[in-house]
């Protein structure tokens, strides 16, 4: 089965490759039949393996491959190598599953646009590349597809090329990763100094996670925050979350696929992936966590503010990032994956259904213009019922499984009230924004123009189909990790323990909090079966909020329409620094932007036009002048020469006779 | 020592030569001081080739006064041309060396 590896990303690599290639005649039947088709064949390897893997005993669930010699210099050596083991095949079947939904949905999606074979082309390469990240079996190749997704992101985000803003987009997305990016190969170099000072060279995972205990604390610590900023940027994360809203000027499919099963995801599989070396750092941990709940957070009450409908899916994507960081912030990494995957399928659902609502509303994006849509487009209204419910965190769908236990893992590793009260306030938050878009899209009455309205449609087959499933799966996606506190046995934490170690929640020692979770934290020092007891006040704690959130939502508009706009009018300036995402877009581009054309124009001014052409410009002109001077012995005149001639031959004979005497 | 006088005249003569191609104006004065110098040389050619009790010395001298006699009806020529050009054969009159 180890052979069957490589197969995982080479099947969307031979579509781009058929496509890219040799595609340029196909009908636009045959260019869909090749991109879907061979996203799914990798599902199925991926199916295949995972198969297999449920039969083998926990500790052999790793296969690796190694295809060939990459850089062998010296003593270091890395090389093209797969690994598949328990957090990469779920990834895989998350890229690939969802993935291939979003293929088959853009069949639908992108029909009529000229540019449908290159789209069909970038996707597969798209998912090429995660597929790389997640299946390499060494930093440097994980880098190569860290590396291809923005470099695809960058294509998918600025698909629409001739429209200026969704190329500057592009350029956004492009510059701010190659930021975070910076970081990553910081780390990188400073991981491999450090382990070759040992007489270690590898970047090999396997062989790193042997080797981790060489690193000192010190060390470990400032490769492990590099790296976390890449992962900043990959994942979007403050402070480099800006790119991912302004990702929303791609087609719709590529921003579900970006936020959902590819791409952003990157970061927090990074860090499951190098969890032993995360392990060694406590202060990076504390700083993943603290970043993760302030982008949950910050993210959240932008999202509140919002009128556009996928930009308000877009700060939400941010904010449920942050989850996944607190979530392997706090040392379970498997809390993190398990809201990763459950995410990617709400998410994805949310992002297509949105695609789905602008295919009916002829493009229209803009909340304020919609509404009543209820009855129009049954389908992608109930499914996105079943998406918000489920990243409302509503008990008994997949997002109140993985969002409680990161919040429960939160709180019981750090003892700290505040991190579990943010994180389960900005739950309340994502479920007052999701439904405050719900509502405004589908209740009340129909805000748009006449002739859109005569066009709403309910999306063809090809569309509604990804979307059921989708649906499905964020109903059940959940079930693989019912925490043990209401009778399940959390499947998913067994499954990566493998990889990522066994996660086991310190016992409460603590002072402060107040209300259910001061009972919370007196009934968790009593012991393990107290502990139990705490987790479930908080959960219903999490749960109150999370209700709370949907019913003041539904309060401010369905039962009273009128609140938000008296809400608007009292609190213009807060909602206007809301709206307007806080100004940093404006600030980042006041600091750095103008920062770095200014310093731009002094290197300009100064370094390229004072020093290096003073220098060129210098050399030429004393050239020129010593050539000026050398010039007059040229002076044409036979006696000139002749007595040069002689002159040299005395000076030479005079020489020669100076040696003899 | 017989041949260090030869050795002094060639030496005199070549000097004569010499000073004069620097500083005499008219082209053909310069000629026959190049002559000159020849000439020195051809002395102290014949002067070696004596004391070595070898021909080679002469044979030199004969190659050089044929190349010198050839040269001399070239550079006559040239001359006679610039004269045609210009109205004069003074070196100072002309610069046509440049490049």
């Amino acid at each position: 089965m180890a052979d069957l590896i490589w197969l995982i990303p080479a099947f969307p690599a031979i579509g781009f490759l058929i496509n890219g290639l040799v595609g340029i005649r196909f009908p636009k039947t045959l260019t869909a039949w090749v991109a879907c088709l061979s996203v799914i064949a990798s599902f199925a390897v991926s199916a295949t393996i995972f198969v297999q893997f449920l039969q083998l005993a926990p500790e052999s669930r790793v296969f690796e491959k190694t295809v060939f010699d990459w850089i062998v210099s010296g003593d270091f050596k890395t090389q093209i190598g797969f690994r598949i083991d328990a957090l990469s095949i779920i990834m895989c079947l998350v890229v690939s599953g969802v993935g291939s939904l979003i293929h088959i949905y853009s069949v639908g999606y992108m029909h009529d646009d000229p540019g449908f074979r290159r789209f069909f082309c970038y996707l597969n390469l798209f998912v090429f590349m995660m597929l790389t990240l997640v299946t390499g079996d060494n930093v440097l190749l994980m880098f190569v597809g860290w590396e291809g997704v923005g470099l695809c992101s960058y294509l998918l985000i600025g698909f629409w090329y001739e429209k200026d803003s969704a190329s500057n987009a592009g350029k956004k997305a492009f510059i701010v990763n190659r930021i975070g990016d910076f970081g990553f190969l910081l780390g990188v170099f400073t991981l491999v100094g450090a382990l070759g000072a040992a007489g270690v060279w590898t970047l090999k995972f396997s062989e790193l996670q042997a080797n981790a205990h060489l690193l000192g604390p010190g060390l470990a610590t400032i490769i492990t925050l590099l790296f976390f900023v890449g992962a900043t940027g990959k994942s979007a994360q403050i402070p480099l979350y800006v790119w991912l809203p302004d990702a929303m000027e791609g087609p719709t499919p590529v921003s579900s696929l970006i936020h959902a099963a590819t791409m952003v995801t990157a970061g927090v599989y990074m860090i499951a992936r190098l969890n032993f070396l995360y392990v060694l750092a406590p202060t990076t941990l504390l700083v993943v966590t603290v970043v993760g709940l302030l982008t949950a957070f910050f993210a959240a009450t932008i999202g509140c503010a919002q009128y556009d409908i996928k930009r308000v899916l877009a700060y939400s994507t941010v904010s449920q990032l942050g989850y996944m960081f607190v979530g392997v912030g706090a040392g379970a990494y498997a809390a993190g994956i398990f809201h990763l995957m459950t995410h990617a399928f709400f998410k994805g659902l949310l992002f297509l259904a949105a695609g789905s609502v602008m295919h009916a509303m002829s493009g229209e994006l803009d909340m304020r213009k919609m509404g009543g849509l209820r009855k129009k487009i049954p389908i992608t209204y109930w499914t996105t019922l079943i998406a918000c419910l489920a990243i409302a965190g509503v008990p008994g769908l997949s997002g109140f499984f993985s969002k409680d236990e990161i919040l429960w893992m939160a709180f019981s590793r750090y003892h700290s009230f505040w991190f579990w009260a943010l994180g389960a306030v900005t739950a309340g938050l994502t479920a007052f924004y999701m439904f405050r878009m719900f509502f405004n899209t589908f209740h009340g009455e129909c805000r748009a123009s006449e002739e859109v309205k005569h066009h709403i449609h309910e999306s063809p087959k090809v569309m509604t189909i990804p979307l059921m499933v989708l649906a499905v799966l964020s109903i059940i996606g959940g079930y693989v990790g019912v925490p043990h506190l209401l009778g399940g046995s959390n499947h998913i934490e067994k499954w990566l323990e493998p990889v990522v170690g066994h996660h086991a929640p310190a016992a409460a020692t603590h002072s402060g909090g107040f209300g259910i979770v001061s009972t919370a934290f007196a009934s968790a020092a009593e012991g393990h079966g107290a502990e139990t007891s705490a987790e479930m006040q908080l959960m219903i704690g999490a749960i109150i909020i999370g209700l709370l959130g949907i019913f003041i939502a539904w309060l401010f508009y369905m039962k009273n329409p009128n609140i938000p706009k008296r809400f608007v009018e009292k609190f213009h300036g807060l909602f206007t620094l809301v709206h307007n995402k806080y100004f940093v877009d404006e600030l980042y581009g006041f600091i750095f932007v103008k920062g770095l054309f200014k310093l731009g124009k002094v290197c300009k001014d100064f370094f390229d036009e004072t020093i290096i052409d003073g220098i060129i410009n210098g050399i030429a002109a004393a050239l020129s002048g010593i050539g000026s001077l050398i010039r007059k012995i040229q002076s044409g005149f036979v006696q000139g020469y002749a007595f040069a001639i002689i002159f040299g031959a005395i000076i030479v004979i005079g020489y020669l006779i100076s040696r003899i005497l | 020592m017989p041949q260090t006088l030869y050795y002094l005249l060639s030496a005199v003569l070549f000097t004569v030569g010499a000073v004069g191609v620097i500083t005499r104006r008219n082209a053909i004065v310069i000629f026959m001081c190049i002559e000159l110098m020849l000439n020195a040389v051809n002395l102290s050619f014949i002067t070696s080739g004596n004391f070595l009790n070898s021909l080679d010395g002469t044979i030199f001298v004969i190659f050089i006064m044929a190349v010198a006699a050839a040269e001399a009806a070239v550079g006559l020529a040239i001359f006679v041309l610039i004269f045609r050009l210009k109205g004069t054969v003074h070196v100072d009159d002309f610069n046509l060396l440049k490049g």
